[in-house]
């Protein structure tokens, strides 16, 4: 998308180049669905050469690193040299990161990941001849990617197991390191809530020390042990491993950024876009978006050796899945915490914030032809890039928060 | 923005009753709320942790997670459970007279 944008943005002599990885393009909000068996493998990935503008050269190969002063990039195969730099190269889940939950006795056997393409088909398998007992769905350290999905695996499983007619053999604990089902306090205690109505129990305050694979059982630096049969996890989620190797990273690889422009803190020439950067505000698909629409502005400005004076407001915008056919709407950015009320969108209506509903439900489900066919080649949306409080009320003023 | 007063110290503090300002922050502040939290005598080891917060957030501007502490103050996290019990980043930053970290959003 960024790509697409910038060769309209930028004059005709600026080249392009991107470097991947290999060609599959995977719409990510997809694994969660592949899991529980309403999505495939096939549906959710696509070619990238195919989503690129033909004006935009794709080099495919693995980054070793980057040389910021000598602005080179060195690849595997060969060296790129740039007058600008753009990282996109998002989060990784690193499994490794916690003791014992790659265990080969337990991990994609008893515990799964579902942020990739083999830990979400690996456990779609296992939900289907899972018999009942303790499900854990845990998430490890914050922050993480789409910091909703786990709630979100929480509700469909629920709905998942009640739609195979055995929810009463399932004990579903939500694990989490916060003091709350969600960082921020408003959804939070609406969220809270709703595990509460779904008889879904909620462990916080978790800081994982390690897996136990013997015995089946998270173990946390307090002591605390808690034992599964099935377990869903988010592992430490870290920038790329060149970007640590580099030294261009924060303590868990992110990039440090002004979370305004963008622009990397210590290198001129360095952008870091996406969940790349280390931003305070949470690394979703949404958030990309509304950064890009304003990166693109600020970025030619760069270019052309001007001041940057686009600001960018940390504008969130997730969809959550609580399943029974329903979806909740969370709108925020930098200082505005999660409002009520109705989010606007032209065409289409208002969709309501905070608050199940069966449009959000479908709105979810359409987001994954949005995705493909207006953000990926760079139109438009119909929604506003900077957060508007048009229809919105803040959680706390309206009656039933 | 509400204020507490104990022992002759007076803070403005958030809902959760964190310090909202580190420069009304002091040793001894440290101690009193420590003893009301149930830690009671900081010891070298607790100062030290408290320390490394409050100048590494002075340098960033955050406080430091969990991580941070461990990856590049060298503690070991399994004490800082036993230091401060049950949930040492926030009664770090609490003791420390820094906002709790948000573990990101």
């Amino acid at each position: 998308m960024l790509a697409n944008k910038l060769v309209k943005a930028l004059p005709p002599t600026a080249s392009i180049t991107v470097v991947d990885k290999d060609d599959d393009h995977d719409y990510q909000p997809g694994y969660l669905f592949i899991s529980l068996g309403t999505s495939t493998p096939e549906r959710v990935r696509r070619s990238r050469k195919a989503q690129l503008s033909p004006k935009v050269e794709l080099v495919m190969d693995q980054i070793v690193s980057v040389d910021p002063d000598a602005r080179k990039v060195t690849l595997k195969g060969r060296t790129l040299d740039y007058d600008w730099l753009i990282i996109a190269t998002g989060t990784t889940p690193r499994p490794d990161m916690t003791e014992g939950l790659t265990d080969e006795r337990i991990w994609r056997k008893s515990a799964f990941d579902f942020y990739t393409m083999e830990g979400s088909t690996a456990l779609g398998k296992a939900l289907e001849s899972f018999e009942g007992g303790r499900l854990l769905v845990h998430v490890t350290e914050m922050p993480i990617k789409c910091p909703v999905a786990p709630l979100e695996f929480a509700f469909l499983a629920e709905d998942y197991f009640r739609h195979r007619r055995m929810r009463h053999l399932v004990d579903i604990t939500y694990v989490t390191p916060l003091d709350g089902a969600f960082t921020k306090p408003v959804a939070s205690k609406r969220l809270g809530g709703l595990l509460k109505d779904r008889s879904i129990r909620l462990a916080t305050d978790f800081a994982i020390e390690r897996v136990d694979p013997e015995k089946k059982t998270l173990v946390g630096f307090d002591g605390r042990e808690l034992p599964f049969d099935l377990l869903v996890t988010v592992p430490t989620n870290m920038g790329a491993q060149y970007v640590i190797d580099s030294g261009l990273g924060d303590d868990l690889g992110f990039v440090p950024v002004d979370k305004k422009t963008l622009a990397s803190t210590k290198h001129e020439r360095i952008f870091a876009v996406g969940d790349a950067s280390n931003i305070p505000t949470s690394k979703a698909g949404s958030v990309a978006h509304f950064s890009v629409e304003v990166f693109i502005d600020n970025f030619v400005e760069a270019y052309e050796g001007k001041p940057m004076t686009h600001a960018f407001d940390g504008h969130a915008n997730c969809f959550i899945e609580s399943g029974r056919g329903k979806a909740m709407l969370l709108d925020f950015n930098y200082d505005t915490e999660p409002l009520t009320g109705t989010f606007p969108v032209t065409t289409i209506g208002p969709m309501s914030l905070l608050k199940e509903s069966r449009l959000n439900h479908i709105g979810k489900l359409a987001f994954e032809q949005i995705y493909w066919q207006m953000l990926l080649p760079g139109r438009s949306l119909p929604v506003p890039t900077l957060m508007s409080m048009a229809g919105k009320v803040p959680a706390e003023k309206t009656k039933e928060s | 923005m509400p204020s507490n007063t104990i022992d002759g110290y007076t803070f403005a503090v958030n809902d959760e009753g964190f310090l909202t300002n580190r420069e009304e922050w002091s040793e001894p502040l440290a101690q009193v709320l420590a003893s009301m939290v149930g830690i009671g005598e900081l010891t070298e080891a607790h100062w030290a942790a408290l320390r490394f917060m409050r100048d590494d957030q002075a340098k960033t501007g955050v406080t430091p997670t969990l991580r941070r502490m461990q990856t590049q103050g060298k503690f070991d996290v399994k004490q800082l459970f036993a230091l401060f019990p049950g949930k040492p980043a926030k009664l770090m930053s609490y003791l420390a007279g820094l906002p709790k970290p948000v573990g990101c959003v």
